[in-house]
C-alpha cells in the first residue's frame, strides 16, 4: 500500500511540476527569437531538375533572401513585384521555396508574373519550411554568408520591408 | 458604481462562506446539529453569488465600460442577447457563473438530504464551502470582473463574432452545471471518507447528482459540437481540440461513476473505486480549466493568456489532489472483490476499464505536447490520427460488452442466450452487407464497427421492448442510452466514410460541374444587419441524378467591432444528408473560393447523442418517484 502511495504521488507531482514549467514557456509561436541564429543544415530538392540543394548553396552569396511562396497564395501575388525589383538589383540572391504546391500551377504562376528567383526548391508537404520556423505563407528570411538570420518578414513583403532589406545590407559592415 | 456593488457582494459572500464553515464545524464538534441556521446561511450565500453575477450582467446590459471585463468583451452596438451572454463568454465572468453553480449545488444538496446523516451532510458542506472560498478568492484577487479602467473608454472592444451565436451562448452554462456541479460529489466523497458513511445510502445520495451533472455535461458537449459544425466552416464536428478533450475527460469519469455506483448500490461493493471516481471527476474538471485558462495549450477557445491565473489554478489543483488523496489513503480500508466471470458486476466493471482506457488516451494526447515542450523543448501537436488509431479499434469490443452486459445477471453467471447472440450477430452482418451494397465498400475496421454497433442497436431495442413489457423503468433508460450510443457510432462511421467534399473557384454567373452535381453562382448581394454587413452568395445546387435542386446562401460577415470577417456556412439538412457550402473571397479578384460538402446522416449524429443523454436524465425522474 505504501509503495502504491509513493508511486501515485510521484506521478501526480511529476505532472504538476511539468505543468508549472509549461506556464513559464510562452505559448505564442514566435519565431522572432530565431533572428541572430544560424539556420539549420538542410537538404531540399530543387524545383527544376530535382537536384539536391543544401545550406552550402547559400554560402556562395553575401546575402540571400529565402522566400516561401505558393501559387495558391494570393498575398504572394501582392509581394511578387517587390521580389522582381529585388532580383534586378543583384544585391541579394533570391531562393524561392515552393510550399505545398502543384508543379504545373507554380510554373504558370511564374510564367504569368515573372520569375525573380535565382534558385527554386520544392517543399511538397511543408515539412522543410517548418524547420525554417515558418508558420504562414508568404514569409521570407534574410540570411548572410555565415547562414545567420538577419531578418524575418512575416506576411507579404511591402515597401517598408523592401527598404529594410537594403538598409540591412548597407549597414552590414562585414561584407561592405 | 456597479463595480463597488459587485465588490460588496463579493465580500459579503466570502463572509457568509466563512460563517457556514464555522457553524458546520461547531455543529460537528459539539454534536449539536442545527441545520436550519446553515440552510439559511446557504440561501444567503446563493443569493449573494447570484447577485454578484447579476451585477456583472447589468454592467454588460448598460454597457458600463468603466469595467475592464465589459470594455474588453462588449460593445454598445451589440444586440442585447449577446451583451448578456458576453457576461459569461470570458474568463472573469465565467468564474462568477462557476461560483454561483457551486453555491446553488451546495444549498440544494443540503436541503434535499436534510433528513440523512447530519454528520456526513455537514462535512460535505464544509468541503464544498472550502472549494467555494478558494474560487471566491481567486475571482476577487486574481480575476476580478469588477476591476475598473480609467479613463473610461467611449466604447468596448466587442465580443468575438464567432462567439455571437445562440448555441455558444448556452454552451458554457450547460457545461458548467456538468463539471462544476461535480464538485458536490467530490465534497460528498471526502465527507464519506472522513465520517465513515460508506454504505449503499451514500450511493443513493450522490446518484441523482451524478446523473444531473452527466446529463448537462453531455448536452454541453453536444451543443459545443453543433456550434463547431456550423460556425467554424470546415464541416467537422469533433476536432480533438485540447478544450474539447478537457470537457470529455470528466465525462468519461462521470460515465464510469454512473456505472460503478450501480454496483455500490446493489452489492455494497467497489466503494473505494467509486470514491476515486468522485474525486477524479472534479479534479479532471479543474485540470481541464487549468489547461484552458492558463493558455499553455493552443486551442480555438477564447481565454487570453495569463500565467498568474494558471499558477493560482495549479496551486489549487495541487492542494485538491494532495489533500483529497491523502484523506483517501489514510481512511480507505482494503476491500476484497469476488465477482464471478460474466456476472453483471463484471460487465459493469468492463465499462469502467473502457472508460479508463479512453480517459488515459485522451489525457496523454492532450498533455503530451506540454511534456515534449517542457522536457525536450520540442513543439508538437497531437491530432485526430492519434485518437482515431488508438480509440477506434477498442470501440468494437466495447460495443459488444455494452450489448451483452444488460442481459447478464447479478452475482452468478447464468448461461447466456446463445441462440439470440447468433441470430443478432447474423442479422447485423446481413444489414452491414446491405449497406456495402447500397453505399459502397468500407475498410475492415469501419465494417467491424458498423457490425458491432448494429449488434448493440438490436440488443438495445430488444432490451427496450422487454423492459417496457415488464414495466422495468430503470432498464428502459439504460436501453435508451445504449441504443443512442450504438446509433451514434454507426452514423459517425457512415458519415466519416461517405462524406464528399469539393473545392472550386467561381465568379458570379459561373457553374461548376462535378460527379452528378452542379453548382451555379447566380448572385452576390450585400445585406446590412444589426451589427455586421453580410456579403451573401446565392448558389443553386443541382443533383442531376436525383433531380434535387437547393438554394444555398453562404455568407461572409464583416463585423466592425472588432473588425473581423467570419464565414457562415449555408447548410440544407434533411434526414438523409446535409448539403454544406461555405465561400471565401480571394484577394484582389472577382473569384470566390467555395467548398461544397455532402455529409450523410449528419442530423442523426445529433439525434443519437441527444438520445444518449435523455436516457440518463429519464432515469433521474424514475428515481424521484
Amino acid at each position: 500500500m505504501k509503495f502504491k502511495r509513493i508511486v501515485f504521488f510521484t506521478i501526480v507531482f511529476f505532472i504538476l511540476v511539468v505543468f508549472f514549467f509549461a506556464l513559464k514557456k510562452s505559448n505564442i509561436y514566435n519565431t522572432k527569437n530565431l533572428i541572430g541564429q544560424k539556420i539549420e543544415p538542410f537538404e531540399i530538392i530543387s524545383f527544376e531538375n530535382n537536384e539536391i540543394v543544401t545550406e552550402k548553396n547559400l554560402q556562395e552569396n553575401n546575402f540571400t533572401l529565402i522566400n516561401f511562396w505558393a501559387s495558391w497564395c494570393s498575398p504572394c501575388r501582392v509581394e511578387h513585384p517587390f521580389l522582381i525589383s529585388l532580383s534586378k538589383t543583384k544585391k541579394v540572391k533570391l531562393i524561392g521555396v515552393n510550399f505545398k504546391d502543384k508543379k504545373r500551377n507554380a510554373q504558370n504562376f511564374l510564367n504569368t508574373l515573372g520569375n525573380p528567383y535565382d534558385l527554386i526548391v520544392t517543399d511538397n508537404n511543408g515539412t522543410y519550411s517548418i524547420h525554417f520556423g515558418i508558420y504562414g505563407i508568404p514569409e521570407s528570411i534574410l540570411i548572410d554568408k555565415e547562414l545567420k538570420i538577419l531578418a524575418k518578414f512575416i506576411g507579404p513583403i511591402d515597401k517598408d520591408d523592401y527598404k529594410k532589406i537594403f538598409e540591412i545590407i548597407k549597414n552590414d559592415k562585414k561584407y561592405n | 458604481m456597479l463595480s463597488n456593488i459587485g465588490n460588496i457582494f463579493f465580500i459579503l459572500n466570502i463572509l457568509v462562506t466563512i460563517s457556514i464553515i464555522y457553524f458546520c464545524y461547531h455543529s460537528v464538534r459539539d454534536k449539536k446539529y442545527n441545520l436550519a441556521k446553515i440552510v439559511k446561511l446557504s440561501i444567503l450565500q446563493s443569493t449573494f453569488a447570484i447577485m454578484t453575477f447579476a451585477t456583472l450582467i447589468a454592467a454588460f446590459i448598460i454597457s458600463d465600460f468603466s469595467l475592464i471585463t465589459v470594455y474588453e468583451n462588449s460593445h454598445s452596438a451589440k444586440p442585447l442577447f449577446y451583451k448578456i451572454s458576453g457576461a459569461w463568454g470570458n474568463h472573469e465572468g465565467s468564474l462568477l457563473l462557476w461560483i454561483s453553480i457551486m453555491s446553488i449545488f451546495s444549498f440544494l444538496y443540503l436541503i434535499i438530504n436534510e433528513k440523512s446523516n447530519s454528520n456526513s451532510l455537514l462535512i460535505t458542506t464544509v468541503c464544498q464551502n472550502f472549494l467555494i472560498l478558494a474560487f471566491l478568492f481567486f475571482s476577487l484577487i486574481n480575476s476580478n470582473p469588477f476591476s475598473k479602467i480609467l479613463p473610461i473608454p467611449p466604447d468596448g472592444l466587442g465580443l468575438n463574432p464567432i462567439l455571437q451565436d445562440p448555441a455558444l451562448a448556452i454552451h458554457p452554462p450547460l457545461l458548467y452545471i456538468g463539471f462544476v456541479g461535480s464538485s458536490i460529489y467530490f465534497s460528498a466523497a471526502l465527507s464519506s471518507l472522513i465520517t465513515g458513511y460508506n454504505n449503499k445510502n451514500f450511493a443513493i445520495q450522490i446518484k441523482p447528482w451524478v446523473k444531473v451533472t452527466w446529463f448537462f455535461q453531455s448536452l454541453g458537449i453536444i451543443v459545443g459540437s453543433i456550434w463547431a459544425y456550423y460556425e467554424l466552416g470546415w464541416g467537422g464536428f469533433w476536432f480533438w481540440d485540447p478544450v474539447e478533450n478537457a470537457s470529455l475527460m470528466p465525462w468519461f469519469a462521470m460515465t464510469a461513476l454512473i456505472h460503478s455506483l450501480i454496483i455500490l448500490e446493489r452489492r455494497e461493493s467497489l466503494y473505494s473505486w467509486v470514491i476515486i471516481l468522485c474525486l477524479l471527476t472534479f479534479i479532471l474538471s479543474v485540470t481541464g480549466t487549468f489547461l484552458v485558462r492558463s493558455g499553455i495549450l493552443n486551442s480555438v477557445h477564447t481565454f487570453a493568456n495569463d500565467p498568474s491565473r494558471g499558477l493560482y489554478i495549479l496551486v489549487l489543483l495541487f492542494l485538491m489532489v494532495v489533500i483529497s488523496f491523502a484523506i483517501f489513503f489514510t481512511k480507505t480500508k482494503k476491500e476484497t472483490y469476488i465477482f464471478e466471470n460474466f456476472s453483471k458486476e463484471v460487465f459493469i466493471l468492463s465499462n469502467n476499464w473502457f472508460m479508463a482506457f479512453y480517459l488515459i488516451t485522451v489525457f496523454i494526447g492532450t498533455v503530451y505536447p506540454i511534456f515534449t515542450e517542457v522536457l525536450l523543448n520540442n513543439k508538437i501537436s497531437v491530432g485526430p490520427p492519434f485518437y482515431n488509431l488508438v480509440i477506434a479499434p477498442i470501440i468494437i469490443p466495447f460495443l459488444f460488452f455494452m450489448a451483452l452486459g444488460p442481459n447478464s445477471s447479478w452475482i452468478k453467471f447464468k448461461s447466456f442466450d446463445k441462440k439470440k447472440f447468433v441470430i443478432v450477430l447474423f442479422l447485423s452482418i446481413i444489414v452491414n452487407l446491405a449497406m456495402i451494397k447500397f453505399f459502397g465498400g468500407l475498410s475492415t475496421l469501419s465494417n467491424l464497427i458498423i457490425i458491432s454497433s448494429l449488434f448493440l442497436i438490436i440488443y438495445s431495442i430488444l432490451d427496450f421492448i422487454f423492459s417496457a413489457k415488464e414495466k422495468k423503468h430503470l432498464n428502459i433508460s439504460r436501453a435508451v442510452s445504449h441504443l443512442g450510443f450504438g446509433l451514434l457510432m454507426m452514423f459517425i462511421i457512415i458519415n466519416h466514410n461517405f462524406s464528399f467534399e469539393k473545392d472550386a473557384n467561381l465568379k458570379v454567373g459561373e457553374t461548376e460541374k462535378f460527379e452528378s452535381y452542379e453548382i451555379t453562382f447566380s448572385k452576390l448581394r450585400l445585406d446590412k444587419r444589426e451589427n455586421y454587413n453580410a456579403l451573401i452568395g446565392d448558389f443553386i445546387f443541382k443533383d442531376r441524378k436525383s433531380g434535387i435542386v437547393r438554394n444555398l446562401q453562404p455568407e461572409i460577415r464583416i463585423y466592425n467591432d472588432p473588425e473581423t470577417l467570419t464565414y457562415e456556412a449555408s447548410i440544407r439538412t434533411n434526414i438523409f444528408r446535409d448539403y454544406y457550402l461555405t465561400m471565401s473571397n480571394i484577394d484582389r479578384s472577382d473569384f470566390y473560393n467555395i467548398k461544397f460538402q455532402n455529409k450523410p446522416f449528419m442530423i442523426w449524429i445529433w439525434i443519437s447523442a441527444i438520445i444518449i443523454s435523455l436516457g440518463g436524465i429519464q432515469r433521474l425522474f424514475i428515481f424521484k418517484k
